[in-house]
């Protein structure tokens, strides 16, 4: 690779030393080093790690799921016998009960949202990007930073272990509504409170740690509008976490009061469980937790969001080689998004009776959000028009964002008006929808950061080929096993039957032949099949992707430069990959953050650091 | 590279950064306590006509408890502006007044909650409701067929209650000091009634057709009344907790560090302020309202 490289202030190996002069004289140990470090390049990385595990320990309860809706009862093939093993009753004859098929539900989303995506996207990819994109020395507060870490971990090891106590983990679903959730007789519901706590204390955490070091610790010269869009999308993101989180944990709290010292915050005068009066004082509200809820729920979805629409930013900028097209409406319609993401939550909300003219606020208001939404994707697909792109795999996983995601967005439309949604509500339909936004969309994106910044964490590229075998296998299996499921919905399949409607259709077309409205057509039962071997194949895709994450540590081809995407934002003008302290010296920024192929200039790239032509060079310090 | 404006602010914010991390830590917390005030609202404009209680809590060791509050914020001010002018006994005087009023306040909080505690509602068989402070409670020994009384506290139902400290024992009869009314809603609004008379009132074990004491499980009111007060304590006790440590071991700083540890009086304080300020508004609501 034949690379024009220029890099201010140059790197040289021996800088690197410079940069952390006072810690050279003492070599931390490995706890120290690897679970107690206060660095965010280390943090982000165990976020990261922590994150990828329990994507795929979400994704295998998936399977679970699929096999059980596809088979309704019959034993669970070669992990069957496991299952009975460890889960006890509730897996008799290796089969998957309804209760357990419950409980895997509410933990796959669980997983997938607080212990998956929303640390990887947010925590991972910001603990490591974000500090060195605008310059400084780590994160504003280091040790809140492993504190934010350790929690997320506790709340991840309760969540875990409360599959394995008796009665199983929480069998609500992931939104936990109340009564129901106070209701079922096992203590998961217990165990997934107090995770949650957990959870929501480390986001909070690493939110005050976001923004204040976004707004204390840009480098000199660094302006708002000079931060790269993804700096931007992560501050927005560390906004609607700090504010959208804490009343999920009032919640939390009055639930736990529910469950554990008998109040009736959510339960209402007159509840009935199993034909009897239940022994509550009543007065409770259970509309008030859906509205609590939701006021977290849905910020929590541009949570999932923003942080991968600027990870596609800077893959597309730097693989289109030209700025970024419309830089000041993307960061515009990203806070635009932010503060409207605060006042969409009801639209969750449509079929509970709260009322038609709140549920006209919230649909104007939904109708209003995507509006900026549109703007972001539609200025990086005019980003595309006449690059020179080039097509690696950060860029392929990216690009496929694009049209994944914009599926995933215009068929949210007939869930937002509040017609169309009481037909499609609680349907296999919005599965397809919101799945379409977060698995091929926010997760392609994830892969896209992974491949992209890879070099900078290890000084190695991951294996192009097999690279290119995980996303096309990706992109072709997430289409199989999603796309379906739109038909399934719009035909009236509903979303938590744990036999994927087999009893509900049999009955229903028993009484008056197939073409009754309610009952399931053949077809569209049948579809069960196929998703189920799309998703066995998409996990069969991934292996590639484990075996190339750690295989390249070692194996992969080595950088050339520290710059080998020829970058022009910060991360990439520091030594591979970056000490701690990440810079030699304090770089100074004197330029945007998307400077590709400016006229007249030596290379394609103008790093953000690179001093205008005529300007007195910087010094350098050497020490500190 | 270290890590900037750690004590000295940076020109452009004019923030140090504790500063603006206990800011954003602020704009959670008003969150997290506006989740819990927005529940009271939707409670209390969803209970029924005569069902939302008034007049049960202490008006005047609410406001002795506001009082205190207020004063301590002034103490806290008052310290911090001692460590600006470098006179650290001052600092150390005026702490030692906050941590004492702090400490002072959370008793007379306990003393409420314990109140409430031994406060019984017992239903009547004959559909007339008893009301009171638990006096005492009448057991027979089954084994020798003694009858003594108990003047501590049981239990908060009454199966725990009549079932007495073991097995061996049988409720006879409950002494309360309260009143006995016909409606229930009697009991609701205590405001609007001027005189209620308490005398010890006795009912026998065959009259009982439950029992329960204000707990937070008595009603919504006292659920979100001892969630949003418990959960102010909880922060009470960590805010005392924070300057007590630098008050005492963390005080060694200001020897080494002046700046960074008027920072931290600061930082600290600012925390103090904001629950107390939760207070200002938790009074009214649940004492006044």
């Amino acid at each position: 690779m034949e690379k024009l490289v220029q890099q201010f202030p140059p790197h040289r190996e021996a800088d690197a030393h410079h940069g952390h002069g006072d810690h050279a004289h003492h070599e931390p140990g490995f706890w120290e080093k690897y679970i107690f470090s206060t660095d965010h390049k280390i943090i982000g990385i165990q976020y990261g790690i922590t994150a990828l595990c329990f994507m795929l320990f979400g994704f295998g309860l998936m399977i679970l799921m699929r096999w059980q809706i596809a088979h309704p009862g019959i034993p669970v093939p070669f992990l069957g016998p496991l299952l009975e093993k460890v889960l006890g009753s509730v897996a008799a004859h290796g089969a998957i009960s309804p209760e357990l098929y419950n409980s895997f539900g509410a933990m796959h989303g669980t997983i997938m949202v607080f212990l998956g995506v929303v640390p990887l996207a947010f925590a991972a990819f910001g603990n490591y990007v974000v500090p060195l994109m605008i310059g400084a020395p780590d994160m504003t507060f280091p040790r809140i930073n492993m504190a934010s870490f350790h929690a997320f971990f506790i709340g991840g090891v309760i969540m875990f272990v409360s599959f394995f106590i008796p009665g199983g983990a929480a069998q609500a679903g992931w939104t936990s509504y109340s009564p129901l959730a106070t209701t079922i007789p096992t203590h998961g519901q217990l165990f997934w409170i107090l995770g949650m706590v957990f959870l929501i204390s480390s986001s909070l955490l690493g939110a005050v740690n976001f923004i204040a070091t976004i707004i204390q610790l840009r480098a000199p010269g660094m302006t708002w509008m000079r931060l790269p869009f993804f700096v931007w999308a992560q501050f927005v993101t560390a906004f609607i976490l700090l504010l959208a989180f804490p009343p999920l944990e009032s919640a939390a709290v009055m639930q736990l009061m529910d469950n554990v010292a008998h109040t009736s915050f959510f339960l209402p005068t007159g509840l009935a469980v199993g034909g009897q009066l239940a022994n509550v004082s009543g007065g409770g509200s259970p509309l008030l937790w859906q509205h609590l809820f939701w006021f977290l729920g849905h910020p929590e979805v541009y949570v999932l969001i923003l942080p991968a629409m600027g990870i596609v930013c800077e893959i597309i900028a730097n693989n289109t080689r030209k700025p970024i097209w419309g830089y000041k409406s993307l960061v515009y319609a990203a806070l635009a998004v932010g503060f409207l993401s605060f006042i969409v939550w009801a639209h969750h909300m449509y079929l509970t009776g709260m009322g038609t003219k709140i549920s006209t606020f919230f649909q104007a208001t939904t109708m209003i959000i995507s509006i900026p939404s549109v703007i972001i994707l539609t200025c990086f697909l005019i980003s595309l028009w006449g690059g020179s792109i080039r097509f690696n795999t950060p860029m392929l996983f990216a690009m496929a964002f694009l049209p994944m995601f914009g599926m995933g967005g215009l068929t949210g439309l007939p869930l937002g008006f509040n017609v169309s949604d009481v037909h499609l509500h609680d349907t296999y339909y919005i599965i397809a929808h919101f799945h379409y936004v977060v698995a091929p969309g926010t997760i392609f994106a994830l892969f896209a950061g992974v491949y992209y910044w890879y070099p900078k964490m290890t000084g190695r590229f991951m294996n192009e080929f097999w690279g290119r075998v995980h996303f096309w296998g990706s992109l072709v299996f997430m289409n199989i096993v999603f796309m379906p499921m739109f038909a399934q919905g719009m035909a009236g399949m509903l979303r938590r039957m744990s036999d994927g409607g087999a009893n509900y259709s049999a009955a229903v077309n028993s009484k008056a032949g197939a073409e009754v409205v309610g009952g399931l057509s053949n077809n569209i039962m049948e579809l069960h099949q196929g998703i189920l071997i799309g998703a066995m194949c998409l996990g069969l895709v991934q292996i590639p992707f484990i075996i190339n994450v750690f295989w390249s540590i070692k194996h992969g081809e080595k950088v050339k430069t520290d710059n080998p995407w020829d970058a022009t934002t910060l991360e990439w003008q520091t030594p591979t990959p970056p000490p701690h302290g990440n810079f030699a010296s304090e770089p100074h920024v004197y330029r945007g953050p998307y400077e590709y192929s400016v006229p007249g200039h030596a290379t394609d790239f103008t790093p953000q650091n690179e001093p205008e032509a005529g300007a007195a060079p910087q010094p350098i310090s050497t020490a500190h | 590279m270290e890590i900037p404006y750690t004590s000295k602010p940076r020109p452009d914010t004019g923030l140090y950064n504790a500063k603006l991390g206990i800011w954003l830590f602020l704009a959670s917390e008003v969150m997290l306590f506006g989740g819990l005030f927005s529940a009271y609202v939707l409670l209390r404009v969803g209970a029924a006509p005569g069902e939302w209680p008034h007049g049960w809590l202490n008006v005047w060791l609410g406001t002795l408890n506001t009082v205190i509050l207020a004063l301590s914020a002034i103490t806290t001010l008052l310290a911090w502006v001692a460590c600006k002018v470098g006179q650290f006994g001052k600092f150390k005087f005026f702490h030692a007044c906050t941590i004492a009023l702090a400490l002072t306040f959370l008793s007379v909080k306990m003393y409420e909650y314990h109140d409430k505690w031994i406060h019984y509602e017992i239903k009547l068989t004959d559909g007339k409701f008893a009301d009171g402070h638990f006096e005492s409670a009448v057991y027979v020994d089954k084994a020798t067929n003694k009858e003594l009384e108990a003047h501590s506290f049981h239990g908060t139902s009454f199966s725990e209650v009549s079932s007495g400290v073991t097995n061996n024992y049988e409720l006879v009869s409950v002494t309360l000091e309260g009143r006995i009314v016909s409606d229930q809603k009697d009991l609701m609004d205590l405001r609007a009634q001027k005189q209620i008379e308490h005398e010890p009132v006795k009912i026998e074990r065959s009259q009982i057709k439950s029992m329960e004491n204000y707990g937070p499980w008595h009603n919504t009111f006292l659920a979100i009344y001892f969630t949003l007060t418990g959960l102010h304590a909880l922060h009470i006790l960590g805010g005392t907790l924070v300057i007590g440590y630098l008050w005492g071991p963390g005080s060694k700083m200001w020897k080494k560090d002046p700046e960074r540890f008027t920072n931290r009086i600061e930082i600290s304080g600012l925390f103090w302020h904001f629950v107390d300020l939760v207070w200002i508004f938790l009074f009214p609501v649940l004492y006044l309202m």
